[in-house]
């Protein structure tokens, strides 16, 4: 795992203190309000419905145990001893006080943290594939390039005041866990004809209002040019991009107006320009990062842990969670442990302090003493021993942790919605608890498989619902909140978006809906089939009569 | 407004030339690029020197074979949110060479002036009241870079001995 060095801590120590200034001036009026916006968002300081809330980055989502323990201590000390994790891999804190925030981000500096870029129109914090380093399909742990990227992009001078927010995303392995096409710029990692390996570049992707799959502007970037080529697509859409509208203002739209034969020939001229020279990524220093994400020191595991099997055989409920939390790491005898924040009835992504110092304890003593947090909201422990999985699972239990619905139907991802968000038609929280509730049990949940329910509270898509099996996004009508249903979305390599399935439904209508459509699913599907192979071969023809009735078609 | 430079407070000696406006022998005068536009060949043989403004729609690419004629480049910031003069100025420094002063004008604020100059602006113009020692520490609150920039160019990951004070004043004014 990455660890800071003394020019890492130099620089955040900085800017803490920089940020202690600001808020100091916003505090004695010297800033007003409307200067001091641009400043606190740049540290991922936003003002909500009933008070600050403070993002903090987990940079592509991995952490150490002592890192966990202080947003433990975070959420105990400065907001209501809980944090919600992201679907962008990071935490957010929903109640902090201004003043509290430089001591918060000191607590949070010495332990090798900070929240700056995870708001404003910056490049945000990188995101990557959550089994990056354990997954047996990648190329390589894309985790190297992202930390590359984060501190090529973190206060960069050029790139702080874009159009609007930027968001850049990781693959290292064919299957793609990091939703690449989904970003303003997706890194797919490649190997060449010649073996070597090296990045497809995406670009123009994201949710949001407008949903778009993003294209592929180069097929084969060598590693050495990685930044040089992300300075150029930057540094072209800095100047080009819209700043009269902030709908319109992200790179896909830009690329719609240019057209993506002309975009990338602006980009490929600068890249000419540029490439080879300042920016060039030795092989050293991607050697050098590299080493920071070495594999851990593995035991050698010849055979099958045999109190582990009996434990499987004898109980039914972890057997079942191994089943459906556990995936095998590519290290024998090791699995990758998912931690589900996603009991039934609670809000998806949120963790209570002492939840999180148990996740902490564990990731210490059975984990190597790492943490990743998910796109979907959860937590992973990616080397736990076979022989360890039956005490992490007790004491998971223990906790309300072991909940086995990693990937089922009610493992869905919300976002904050109208319980906290200023920007939401409805709320998200709620109808996810909902909808957990009425999928509680664990016979149906395995019947049904797995399946993505994604649920945003307004158009802006923080829930990705565009992308989810089943998407749900909170309306405005009439000032009640409705809920619009899409199908057939997906975030990897069959990139889609969903389609919408016909008028939408109220509060107290939308769980039965869900109900219905996976009904649905479930009678119309054939063996082996998942919910988007049986989207793809029926349509939406069986959805609309048993949601609408027959007279809809 | 007063102009700041390194650290100290200048006065201006240039003044902008309104497109309306006779054009003048001697004074040092700054136009806008439509101006330039249509009086370069008035504007070129006067024994005043000559400086240009860039409205933040404006891409040097406009100027790119007159850069010579100015010693002076003004960068709008109509708002401190519009940063496509950023790249104006790294493109001025490090594609078209150019080695006189870059000056910020508008809406310029005290928490954007280390990212201005480390793009390769070299002076700023800001509010008659502003506290000049104030506004001056602000370049250095961040000693580290992470990146190459038009201050540090050669680097992927500058060396942690590049501090903010080493860099300063780079160009000659
Ligand atoms: S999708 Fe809308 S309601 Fe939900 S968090 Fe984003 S902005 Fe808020």
């Amino acid at each position: 795992m990455y660890r800071y060095d003394q020019f890492d801590h130099t620089i955040v120590r900085e800017r803490v203190n920089q940020f202690r200034d600001q808020v100091a001036r916003r505090l004695s009026g010297a800033l007003t309000e409307d200067e001091f916006r641009p400043l606190r968002l740049m540290n991922g300081l936003y003002l909500q419905l009933h008070a600050y809330m403070l993002r903090v980055a987990i940079p592509y989502g991995t952490l150490w145990s002592k890192q966990m323990r202080m947003l433990a201590h975070i959420a105990r000390r400065y907001d209501r001893g809980y944090g919600h994790f992201t679907t962008r891999q990071n935490i957010q804190f929903n109640w902090p006080k201004l003043e509290d925030v430089p001591d918060l981000l000191a607590d949070l500096a010495s332990v090798e943290m900070h929240a700056i870029q995870t708001s404003g129109n910056s490049i945000r914090n990188v995101t990557a594939d959550h089994f990056a380093g354990v997954a047996d399909d990648e190329l390589e742990d894309s985790r190297i390039y992202a930390e590359i990227i984060r501190q090529w992009s973190t206060l960069h001078p050029e790139f702080s005041f874009l159009p609007r927010k930027f968001k850049i995303a990781v693959s290292g392995a064919p299957t793609d866990r990091a939703a690449v096409r989904f970003h303003d710029i997706g890194l797919q990692m490649r190997q060449n004809i010649r073996g070597e390996v090296g990045f497809e570049v995406l670009v123009g992707g994201g949710q949001g209002r407008t949903p778009v799959i993003a294209e592929t502007i180069r097929d084969f970037l060598p590693k050495r040019d990685l930044l040089s080529y992300l300075e150029a697509i930057l540094r072209v859409y800095n100047m080009l991009g819209r700043r009269d509208n902030i709908y319109k203002a992200r790179i896909k739209i830009l690329l719609k107006e240019t057209g993506l034969d002309r975009f990338a020939a602006l980009v490929e001229e600068e890249w000419e320009r540029i490439r080879g020279g300042a920016l060039d990524l030795p092989l050293d220093e991607i050697n050098r990062i590299r080493a920071y994400f070495a594999p851990p020191r593995y035991e050698l595991v010849v055979d099958p842990d045999a109190a582990y099997q009996a434990a499987r055989r004898s109980d039914r409920e972890f057997d079942r969670w191994c089943v459906n939390n556990v995936l095998p790491n590519k290290q024998p005898g090791y699995g990758i442990v998912n931690i589900s924040l996603k009991p039934v009835g609670k809000a998806p992504g949120d963790a209570t302090a002492d939840q999180m110092d148990i996740i902490a304890d564990l990731a210490e003593a059975f984990s190597f003493d790492e943490l990743r947090v998910t796109h979907k909201q959860n937590i992973v422990l990616g080397h736990v021993r076979l022989a360890d999985l039956h005490t992490v699972w007790q004491q998971l239990d223990a906790a309300g942790l072991a909940t086995a619905n990693f990937g089922l139907a009610s493992d869905i991802i919300a976002c904050p919605g109208l319980d906290y968000c200023n920007l939401a038609n409805a709320r998200s929280i709620p109808v996810a608890q909902r909808i957990s509730e009425r999928f509680a049990d664990p016979e149906r949940l395995a019947r049904i498989g797995a399946i993505r329910i994604n649920i945003s509270g307004c158009i802006n898509a923080c829930g990705h619902h565009h992308v989810g099996d089943i998407g749900i996004l909170g309306v405005d009508r009439r000032g009640e909140e409705y809920y619009q249903i899409t199908l057939g979305g997906d975030p990897a390599d069959n990139a889609t978006i969903g389609e919408i399935i016909g008028p939408s439904f109220s509060y107290d209508e939308i769980v039965d809906a869900i109900e219905t459509i996976i009904s649905t699913y479930e009678t119309i599907r054939k063996p082996e089939e998942t919910f988007s192979d049986t989207w793809r071969r029926t349509g939406a023809t069986p959805f609309k009569e048993t949601l609408y009735g027959p007279a809809h078609n | 407004m007063a102009l700041l430079i390194t650290d100290q407070l200048i006065e201006d000696y240039w003044h902008l030339l309104e497109d309306g406006a006779e054009i003048t022998k001697s004074d040092n005068n700054i136009v806008s690029v439509e101006r330039w536009q249509r009086d370069r060949d008035e504007l070129i043989p006067r024994c005043g020197q000559l400086g240009i403004l860039l409205k933040s729609n404006e891409p040097p690419d406009l100027i790119e074979d007159d850069i010579y004629h100015f010693n002076v480049i003004c960068l709008d910031f109509p708002k401190f949110t519009d940063g496509r003069a950023y790249s104006y100025a790294r493109l001025l420094r490090e594609k078209y060479r150019f080695t006189g002063e870059l000056r910020a004008v508008g809406n310029v604020l005290r928490d954007q002036l280390a990212f201005m100059r480390r793009c390769g602006i070299n002076a700023f113009e800001i509010p008659d009241d502003a506290n000049v020692e104030n506004w001056s520490a602000a370049f250095n609150e961040i000693s580290i870079r992470y990146q190459g920039a038009n201050d540090n160019a050669n680097v992927v990951r500058p060396d942690a001995a590049t501090v903010a004070g080493d860099v300063a004043g780079n160009w000659s004014y």
